[in-house]
């Protein structure tokens, strides 16, 4: 995988991972045309896009898109399956995710992340696995853990 | 992982007591009062950009104030770094922050560590900086004894991680593949799964630990250790078939369910597993029928057990199918695979559309009726209203094009074309519209509208291959002279209409091919005067939307046709208005056209009609200005001096001080330019050598876009592979289009029962035009490689075109800096060939040297002479090195020429080269085998020679090599003998080529022997190989060295301490000449050119000086790992004598 962004309806960037260097100017230019993009697509469209040489994979959860970029000759759809995992990972590390909870604990959605995937690759693909290794190092926080109101369930699942 | 609570609840027990995840309504409170949440709820709250633009500004200059601050603790620069990211992740510049990340990541306990961890993974690239200053925090996390500790070292290092620092975490990480925790050698393995990707020679040493990561008793390390292996394999295949029984078996058990629970994911086993194993093996069948035959079975299971209808079972399919596809063929395999696609295209969920229609683009080539089984469903796809869809459509119909449905498939490529706006697409398609019309156009007409739209729409975007292709397609036309003439014809008239109409406005690049073929094939027109033409023209010079690029074009073409015309008006008005421009190009083209115009004859001789494909000679060593240069010498002038030359000389004039980084070498540096080291040393005795800088010269000239009109062939090619292999063109079958239609509607009349409403007729007939020539009775024009369809469009083939502008420069340069080398290996290819008779060997090895070489009259030669020949040769190339050479004992020389054994021609072949002594490498009882390697000129010549020690007589001995990594073993003939006689000795040789650098590398095979029919036996052996057994000096002049140095893009530096034996620069050289064979090719004042290449031909270049004990060594090569691999070895040497 090259890279992943969340971001919401609006058009906001949620979360960033990067796994191919790029700079600066090419992360902001390229996220910006991808949210264009993908923005404009219609809900019964493809989950699938080309866009310059590589594969562009994205599902919408409620109100936030995940979008991930990979190589042409990877496979789309258990790319898709690696954004839901991601999204059950969070909806039971959160209890019942929304983009709140997302927004004000980007670091936590950050971690979760890099247990799950790591360099771009799957890493560790058991749900309680990814939480066991998350839980082992939050319970050294003394920051509570906020809570919102939910706004939507976004899983569909 | 109990063990992670237990160690970290002892380091910090005052913390458990903080509340669980999940936690309640007051955490929610906590939270809001937190900075970042007043941070957000503020920024949500904006309503314009500019307002979230100041308040991010305030909170930006407040947070460097608070990271500045000495008094902020710890667990507040925590919370800013959170803030920080936030901003970064908005789009602002943060970069402030950055160091204090590294110090976060530094000096926190557990928790601020795991911030500064994630802000450095987020802020930084793999080669900023300030990430060297991040590796001494993780070699010491890696050595904590804390779990979590080492848990983010090893995330932080497989993220983001200095490639130049590899060394230092390296053994570190090793050990941790040996560490009880499941999870930590699963991230180790994955780090070294990252410096894999960024320095694949830093790892290679350890690839047998991957292999130990690959029998995990845990499955996740295995899972992990298997993206290492798929890049491996994708990058060389061969060297990974005996894994192919063990993935397998791992596939499988996965498929069987053999896995525990919690690798399931809704209810499938581990299917991330399984991609990958299948992907693996894709690659490993291709073109392999051995091993592809070990999967059949497997694959077979999976297309059997995918049956769950869901998402992920179709993940795997789709894999599965890809898998079946890229292997050696099996017809049953072939049809289930064939059946699932059927599922996926016909399938109402769009993704799973796609993905069939993905499929079919990459089986359509072994399997044209497939998509004629979908036609209609693919019909359908066209007008879907997701752009993607149409997409792939078009790029699964660009691969069945052929001459009959070719005007259908690019219509609906130039329709899609017209609604794109993104420019990828609008390159990719444009290119792929252009090569089917030059391929398959079916007339002139139809030719000039498609390429005309081809350049409208690709513009100035497109790739600069199709206007040139096109031109010189048009210049050099095809056997049939009128035919061509109708071609430009129909050419020069469209263009005239289309520039005609009112304003439109066209691309450059369209106006410049416009400007040519106006200028070159305007006299075809009968009833249009040239005037008329050249008025258009000028209207078109007088417009400010053009370029002054296309200015230039423009006023050749306005020069070309001046000759032609007769009242010249325009012209003169023309000359008028540029001779005062202020663009000085303009004004230089002007003024050759006054010139000109004032001398008709001069310009009709100077500007023939229809001329453009004949050559010119064109001195291009300047050498009529020899007599200027000697003049200007002989009055104290300066010699010409290139441009690099004069740089390298300004700088190691300013150079006082010695700014080279000591001890790290940073093989990327950017800052020492290109300039070449060479230039320094020639400066002394170029000076006016016209044969060289006369070169450049021309080469500079050349540059304006008019000069490349008058290049030496017109237009200046750069395909050059595309031109070699055709030979004249056929005559097209001019049949319409209709026609082919009717056809196919009767043929579909037969097979298929009709059912319809006038839409879906109109589908049908467009399916018919679409998948004419795609039934069983034409799959050879599905095929478009299949040179049988016509193709109307052909270039003729012109050997001179390989010569000719830029491409010559550097053609020439290999050429010259690999002739001393084939001179070299003439003796040896000479012997070989002769005494082997292998025919398809030499091809290989001339191929390198076929220019200089005539390889077939070598063969002709009687045997006799060649042994004659053979013992006349002497050993010059390391006449002055004093390694031994092996002299064969007299008798066997003599008894050469009666006894052709294998074995004794071969000793005799040998003597020229260098060769190691022969060691034993096994033995038992019966035989000793020892072996030696020889150095070849062209390769490595390992030789094993097998004593039968026992006094009986030994039955089928055979001597089998394994398949190595790295390596491509071919078996000399003669390997497999019948019989061994008691006591004697036979000799294997197997030739070793290198396929990629490599530091060291093993080479194992056996010896197996029957004894007396009965008892057979084995004995395995291996011996060791080292790149230096691959190098071999390159000679070539310090010209070429310094051409070379200029090409070559990967450079290295290092400064080395000499020892005191050594300390001159002669004796240092000598040394590495000795040690490495590299070859000196020139020693000026305290530097020194040497050259080596890598078998079979990766050129090295090093250029060394001297600075009292210290020797700088600047490496440079075409292959970007060579240089380290070389530094090593020469450190090795001078830091060993």
């Amino acid at each position: 995988m090259q890279f992943m962004l969340l971001f919401s309806r609006q058009g906001k960037l949620r979360l960033q991972k990067w796994y191919v260097p790029l700079s600066d100017k090419e992360k902001k230019k390229i996220t910006r045309e991808l949210v264009q993009t993908v923005l404009a697509r219609k809900p019964k469209m493809c989950s699938f896009l080309e866009w310059r040489d590589l594969k562009i994979v994205y599902k919408r959860y409620a109100s936030l898109y995940f979008c991930c970029a990979i190589e042409d000759q990877d496979n789309e759809l258990i790319t898709l399956e690696i954004i839901h995992r991601y999204v059950e990972l969070l909806d039971k590390y959160f209890g019942s995710v929304c983009e709140l909870d997302i927004i004000f604990n980007f670091e936590k959605a950050y971690f979760i992340l890099d247990e799950f995937l790591l360099g771009g690759e799957v890493q560790e693909t058991s749900k309680k696995n990814v939480l066991k290794a998350i839980e082992q190092a939050d319970l050294l926080q003394e920051d509570s853990k906020p809570r919102s109101t939910r706004l939507h369930s976004c899983v569909k699942s | 992982m109990s063990d992670i609570v237990e160690k970290t609840l002892t380091a910090l027990p005052g913390l458990f007591l903080q509340n669980q995840p999940g936690g309640g309504p007051a955490a929610a409170k906590a939270s809001f009062s937190s900075r970042l949440g007043s941070l957000v709820r503020g920024i949500t709250a904006l309503t314009s950009k500019h307002e979230e633009e100041k308040l991010i500004q305030q909170e930006l200059s407040s947070l460097k104030a608070t990271v500045s601050a000495p008094t902020t603790t710890l667990k507040m620069m925590k919370e800013c770094m959170v803030r920080l990211i936030y901003c970064e992740m908005l789009g602002y510049d943060a970069s402030f922050g950055y160091i204090h990340a590294i110090k976060l990541a530094q000096q926190g306990n557990l928790l601020e560590k795991r911030v500064g961890y994630l802000a450095v993974s987020l802020f930084l690239h793999e080669s900023h900086e300030l990430l060297l200053l991040l590796v001494n925090t993780v070699v010491k996390d890696l050595q904590s004894t804390n779990l979590v500790e080492v848990c983010m070292a090893l995330t932080v290092v497989s993220q983001i991680f200095p490639r130049e620092m590899i060394p230092a975490v390296l053994p570190l990480i090793e050990d941790k593949l040996q560490h009880s925790k499941e999870i930590v050698r699963r991230k180790a393995v994955l780090a070294l799964y990252k410096f894999h990707l960024i320095a694949p020679n830093q790892v290679q040493h350890i690839h047998i630990k991957f292999r130990k990561a690959l029998c995990d008793r845990d499955v996740g390390v295995m899972a992990a250790s298997l993206h290492i292996y798929l890049r491996m394999i994708k990058e060389n295949s061969s060297g990974y078939k005996d894994l192919t029984g063990s993935f397998v078996t791992i596939l499988k058990q996965v498929v069987g369910g053999k896995l525990p629970v919690e690798f399931n994911y809704h209810s499938v086993p581990a299917p991330w597993l399984q991609i990958q194993l299948l992907r693996i093996l894709g690659l490993l069948g291709k073109d392999d029928q051995r091993t592809s035959e070990l999967m059949y079975d497997v694959l077979d299971e999976s297309l059997r057990r995918a049956e769950l209808n869901h998402n992920v079972t179709y993940a795997i399919l789709f894999e599965c199918v890809h898998t079946v596809y890229s292997i050696y063929p099996k017809s049953e395999l072939l049809e289930k695979a064939a059946k699932c696609i059927g599922k996926f295209v016909l399938s109402p969920k769009i993704n799973l559309k796609y993905l069939g229609l993905k499929a079919l683009t990459y089986v359509i080539q072994q399997d044209p009726t497939l998509a004629l089984q979908h036609q209609m469903t693919i019909i359908e796809c066209l007008d879907h209203l997701d752009p993607i869809i149409k997409r792939e459509t078009l790029e699964l119909l660009y691969r069945i094009t052929n001459a009959q449905n070719i005007t259908v498939i690019v219509q609906k490529m130039l329709e899609y074309l017209h609604q794109s706006k993104e420019e990828y697409v609008i390159v990719n398609l444009v290119g792929k519209i252009a090569e089917l019309a030059e391929k398959y156009a079916p007339d002139n007409a139809w030719f000039i509208q498609t390429m005309n739209a081809v350049f409208s729409v690709g513009g100035d975007v497109m790739h600069p291959d199709i206007p040139n292709n096109f031109l010189r397609l048009l210049a050099e036309g095809f056997d049939d002279e009128t035919e061509d003439q109708q071609l430009r014809l129909y050419a020069v008239q469209s263009y005239l209409t289309l520039l005609d109409m009112e304003n439109v406005f066209y691309p450059q690049r369209f106006l410049q091919v416009m400007s040519w073929v106006l200028g070159e094939y305007s006299y075809l027109l009968d009833k249009e005067m040239p005037e008329e033409v050249i008025a258009k023209l000028y209207k078109l010079l007088m417009n400010d939307s053009v370029s002054s690029e296309t200015k230039a074009w423009l006023i050749a073409a306005v020069t070309k046709l001046t000759s032609q015309a007769h009242s010249s008006n325009t012209v003169e008005r023309l000359i008028h208005e540029f001779t005062i421009s202020l663009d000085t190009c303009m004004r230089q083209h002007a003024f050759e056209l006054k010139h000109l115009h004032e001398n008709v004859e001069l310009m009709k001789s100077l500007l023939p009609v229809d001329r453009s494909c004949e050559d010119l000679v064109v001195d291009a060593s300047l050498s009529f200005l020899d007599g200027f240069v000697a003049e200007g010498l002989s009055q104290g002038a300066a010699p010409y001096k290139p441009h690099h030359q004069r740089q390298e000389e300004k700088l190691s004039q300013e150079k006082v001080l010695n700014f080279e980084p000591y001890g790290l070498s940073f093989s990327s540096s950017g800052f020492t330019g290109r300039q070449s080291p060479a230039g320094i040393s020639l400066g002394s005795d170029v000076s006016g050598n016209s044969a060289e800088t006369g070169l450049k010269e021309t080469n500079s000239l050349k540059l304006e876009g008019i000069k490349k009109l008058w290049g030496k062939e017109g237009y200046l090619p750069k395909k050059e592979s595309k031109t070699g292999d055709e030979s004249g063109a056929l005559p097209v079958p001019q049949e319409s289009i209709m026609e082919n239609v009717d056809q196919a509607i009767t043929k579909k009349d037969q097979s298929q029962v009709l059912t319809q409403s006038k839409e879906e007729k109109e589908k049908q007939l467009l399916a018919s035009s679409l998948f004419v020539g795609l039934g069983s009775e034409s799959t050879i024009n599905l095929l478009g490689k299949a040179d049988t369809v016509s193709h109307k469009f052909r270039r003729k083939s012109k050997v001179k075109e390989a010569k000719s502008g830029e491409t010559t420069s550097t053609h020439n340069m290999t050429c010259s800096s690999f002739s001393s080398l084939s001179n070299v290996a003439y003796e040896d290819d000479y012997y070989s060939n002769t005494l082997h008779d292998t025919g398809d060997k030499e091809l290989k090895k001339f191929s390198l040297s076929s220019e200089l070489l005539d390889s077939e009259s070598l063969t002709e030669l009687p045997l006799v002479e060649k042994f004659s020949y053979c013992s006349l040769s002497t050993p010059s190339l390391f006449a002055n090195n004093n390694m031994e050479i092996f002299h064969p004992p007299q008798s066997t020389a003599a008894s050469v020429a009666k006894e052709s054994s294998l074995a004794s021609s071969f000793l005799e072949e040998t003597t020229e080269y260098m060769h190691s002594n022969a060691m034993e490498v096994c033995n038992n009882e019966t035989i000793s085998v020892s072996s030696y390697k020889i150095w070849k000129d062209d390769c490595l010549l390992m030789v094993w020679s097998v004593t039968n020690k026992s006094g009986l007589e030994l039955k089928s001995a055979d001597l089998e090599i394994f398949p190595a990594e790295n390596f491509k073993v071919t078996e000399q003939p003669g390997c497999c003998l019948p019989v061994m006689e008691a006591e004697s000795t036979k000799s294997f040789q197997y030739s070793v080529q290198i396929e990629k650098p490599f530091t060291e590398g093993n080479l194992t095979g056996f010896i197996s022997y029957h004894m007396m029919d009965t008892h057979s036996a084995q004995l395995e052996f291996s011996v060791n190989l080292s790149l230096l057994d691959f190098i071999r000096p390159l000679k070539i002049s310090s010209d070429d060295f310094g051409k070379l140095w200029l090409s070559f893009a990967n450079d290295v530096k290092q400064n080395v301490k000499m020892s005191e034996s050594q300390a001159a620069l002669p004796s240092a050289l000598k040394t590495l000449q000795q040690k490495l064979r590299l070859h000196i090719i020139e020693i000026i004042g305290n530097e020194g050119l040497l050259a080596c290449q890598l078998l079979p031909s990766i050129p090295c270049l090093l250029h060394c000086r001297v600075h009292a004990d210290i020797l700088a060594l600047w490496f440079r090569s075409s292959c970007s790992t060579l240089p380290d691999y070389l530094l090593y070895q020469c450190q090795k040497v001078m830091e060993g004598s």
